[in-house]
């Protein structure tokens, strides 16, 4: 057994616990959890269905945990897994898992599939069995500060520009305020304008907030590739960023996984419970309407659409704020099928847009939120999240369909009126 | 060993084995699996009406929306065999007499006609599921020695107990004493197959429904 391979079953066999052992005791094989799955549902291919993607950790759980297991396991009866099969299994645990969740909503005995294909992810990136993409994306965090290599003077450049294009001053480092606002790379480089609307709208409700010369970067492709350790290492920066400005509330931007890592993994990854808040944007622009803080005016007469970023919603449990302030600025406010708790992924979260091999297949899935579409017509698409943003907009250009894609932020703040 | 003798031990000694390793396994089970714990959760946790482990439970018991028309077969056969299973195995009076004999409890039973009428149709059902089983590409894909096993340990206590009550193919005592090990051999594999979700399914929900629950998500 190889040294990789050593250690990457030793950590599946670590990840497993009472859940998971729960888990997979209950499963009946019924295959409900494939019609959950876009992979599946858009490619028929069974190899896609959620539990099958657990079934090395399935085996090793069956030969550590169990009574029978161990027998077998002693008189060579069950089959030990291989460095083989784990690489043959990185496709299915990486490029066809977007951590959606959706099977985790459908099981009918309750297993929690996407919690597993997290901890399995632990052991693959433990056995060297981690995509290239992402983990390129995990070292230039670590060594630059952003998945994208974004370093601060970039993030410097785009207050510049917010500055000038709003009139309006990008506070940096300000101690004491009430909001810390972070930003996922992908903000930084292809949607500057979210920076400037957060301005807008805090110099609107007169707030105070600030962004973090060391803890801009919200994202965490260490939790993406199932490293906690990298993770941790990640997540401290805003934790110690956060924790030195003195701020009541960290903000996650418009970014799903930067929001499941702050607001629902970080304090399990240091070990302690965080001493601020963290919500999402969207989290807090509800707060501000439901205060009556938001006095818009206009409202949007073509017809818009919300995308729900899977650990927004069915993660995050972040569900009808989205909806109330899509209501403020749209007159033509459509649902799509399955919208909502039970919405289609874009197709690439998880760490699955930046696994360049897993291109052809992202877009394959891609149809099923392309029927989605097709079914409401939509003018606009609004969503909450980066990530999913960049991803639809690549489907919706490879299926040459011609359907705008904002974001819920500038969205509310170009209906803010100008001071 | 004559047929009679052979239904005096199904009934006593083989009944007792089948009893000990059945709790016994069952008991070891639920120790292997729910002893491993779980860490503490320390984010921040959301409360939200109907999240929450126990209404998983519950809510989990119905097709989530939009997926019932996915795998109806599953859904409404399932459904049938396990309620069929239930009533058959509990509400059939000559069950009740043996299940009081053991619990030192009494409920009334159905009428054998209903008993025999929903015999059938859980009988009915079962196929169902074995051809959709073989017929759908994901259930094949996933199908193992497992659950055709499961299946038949499942089907013979069902078939061999109807063919008893009607008389059918061996003599009674024979088909009787037939029907009763079958039961004995699904008790005592139970709880080392896939049967065993017949426990692990509510903690499996309760886990699901609670951690997700502490986010504020109504799974
Ligand atoms: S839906 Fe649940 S029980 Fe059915 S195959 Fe998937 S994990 Fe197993
Ligand atoms: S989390 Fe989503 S993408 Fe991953 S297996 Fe489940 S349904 Fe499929």
């Amino acid at each position: 057994m190889s040294a990789s391979l050593d250690k990457g079953v030793r950590v599946l066999k670590e990840m497993i616990d009472a859940p998971i052992a729960s888990y997979f005791s209950s499963c009946v094989h019924c295959g409900i959890c494939a019609e959950a799955c876009l992979f599946y549902t858009e490619t028929g291919d069974p190899k896609y269905t959620p539990i099958h993607k657990l079934e090395p950790m399935r085996r090793i759980y069956e030969q550590e945990y169990t009574l029978l297991g161990r027998l077998a396991k002693r008189v060579g009866l069950s089959k030990a897994v291989t460095d083989a099969e784990l690489a043959e299994w990185q496709e299915l645990v990486y490029n066809s898992c977007t951590l959606c969740a959706r099977c985790s909503a459908v099981c009918p005995v309750g297993n929690d599939i996407v919690y597993m294909v997290r901890k399995m992810r632990e052991g693959m990136s433990a056995a060297g069995h981690s995509p290239e993409g992402i983990k390129g994306a995990v070292t230039r965090t670590i060594n630059i500060g952003s998945p994208m290599g974004v370093k601060l003077p970039a993030v410097k450049a785009q207050m510049k520009h917010a500055e000038a294009d709003y009139g309006i001053p990008i506070p940096l480092d300000q101690e004491g305020v009430e909001y810390l606002v972070t930003l996922s790379s992908m903000e930084i480089i292809n949607f500057p304008e979210y920076l400037g609307a957060i301005a807008k709208i805090m110099r609107h409700v007169g707030k105070t907030w600030t962004l973090s010369s060391e803890a801009f970067e919200a994202t965490n492709a260490g939790m993406q590739i199932g490293n906690s350790d990298l993770a941790r290492v990640i997540v401290s920066r805003v934790v110690a960023g956060a924790e030195k400005l003195k701020v009541k509330t960290v903000i996650s931007p418009e970014c799903g996984h930067a929001y499941t890592a702050l607001r629902w993994e970080g304090a399990n990854l240091i070990g302690r419970p965080f001493t601020f808040k963290v919500q999402h944007i969207v989290e807090v622009l509800e707060e501000f309407r439901a205060a009556g803080l938001l006095k818009l005016e206009g409202m949007a007469t073509d017809r818009l659409t919300f995308h729900d970023p899977c650990q927004l919603a069915r993660r995050g449990g972040v569900i009808q704020p989205q909806r109330n302030l899509m209501k403020m600025v749209a007159k033509d406010f459509v649902e799509m099928p399955d919208a909502g708790f039970m919405n289609w992924c874009c197709g690439g979260g998880g760490g699955a847009s930046s696994i360049e091999e897993g291109e052809e297949l992202r877009l394959e899935a891609f149809k099923r939120k392309k029927r989605q579409l097709e079914a409401v017509k939509p003018d606009r698409l609004v969503t909450a999240c980066a990530n999913c943003r960049i991803v639809l907009e690549e489907g919706l250009e490879h299926y040459k369909m011609n359907l705008p894609v904002v974001g819920l932020t500038e969205t509310i703040a170009e209906h803010i009126p100008d001071a | 060993m004559d047929t009679l003798q052979f239904l005096t031990w199904v009934r006593g000694t083989g009944l007792n084995i089948a009893l000990v390793i059945f709790v016994l396994g069952v008991l070891w089970r639920l120790a292997e699996i729910y002893g491993l714990g779980r860490k503490k959760d320390l984010s921040a946790p959301r409360n939200m009406p109907g999240a929450s482990g126990w209404a998983t439970i519950l809510r989990r018991s119905l097709p989530p929306p939009g997926m019932l028309p996915t795998s109806p077969v599953s859904y409404i056969a399932g459904y049938v065999f396990h309620v069929g299973l239930a009533v058959v195995a509990f509400l059939f009076a000559p069950h009740i007499a043996l299940l009081t004999s053991i619990v030192a409890a009494a409920w009334p039973g159905l009428p054998s006609q209903v008993v025999d009428f929903v015999t059938v149709v859980t009988m009915a059902a079962m196929i169902a599921v074995l051809i959709d089983r073989i017929a759908r590409p994901v259930k094949r894909f996933l199908s193992t020695f497992g659950d055709w096993f499961t299946w038949t340990l499942t089907f013979l206590p069902l078939l061999t107990g109807w063919l008893a009550v009607h008389h059918l193919l061996l003599p009674y005592t024979l088909m009787l004493a037939v029907h009763i090990l079958s039961v004995e051999l699904l008790l005592v594999f139970l709880p080392f197959t896939k049967l065993f979700h017949a426990f692990t399914a509510f903690g499996s929900r309760w886990f699901n429904g609670a951690m997700n629950g502490h986010k504020g998500v109504p799974v």
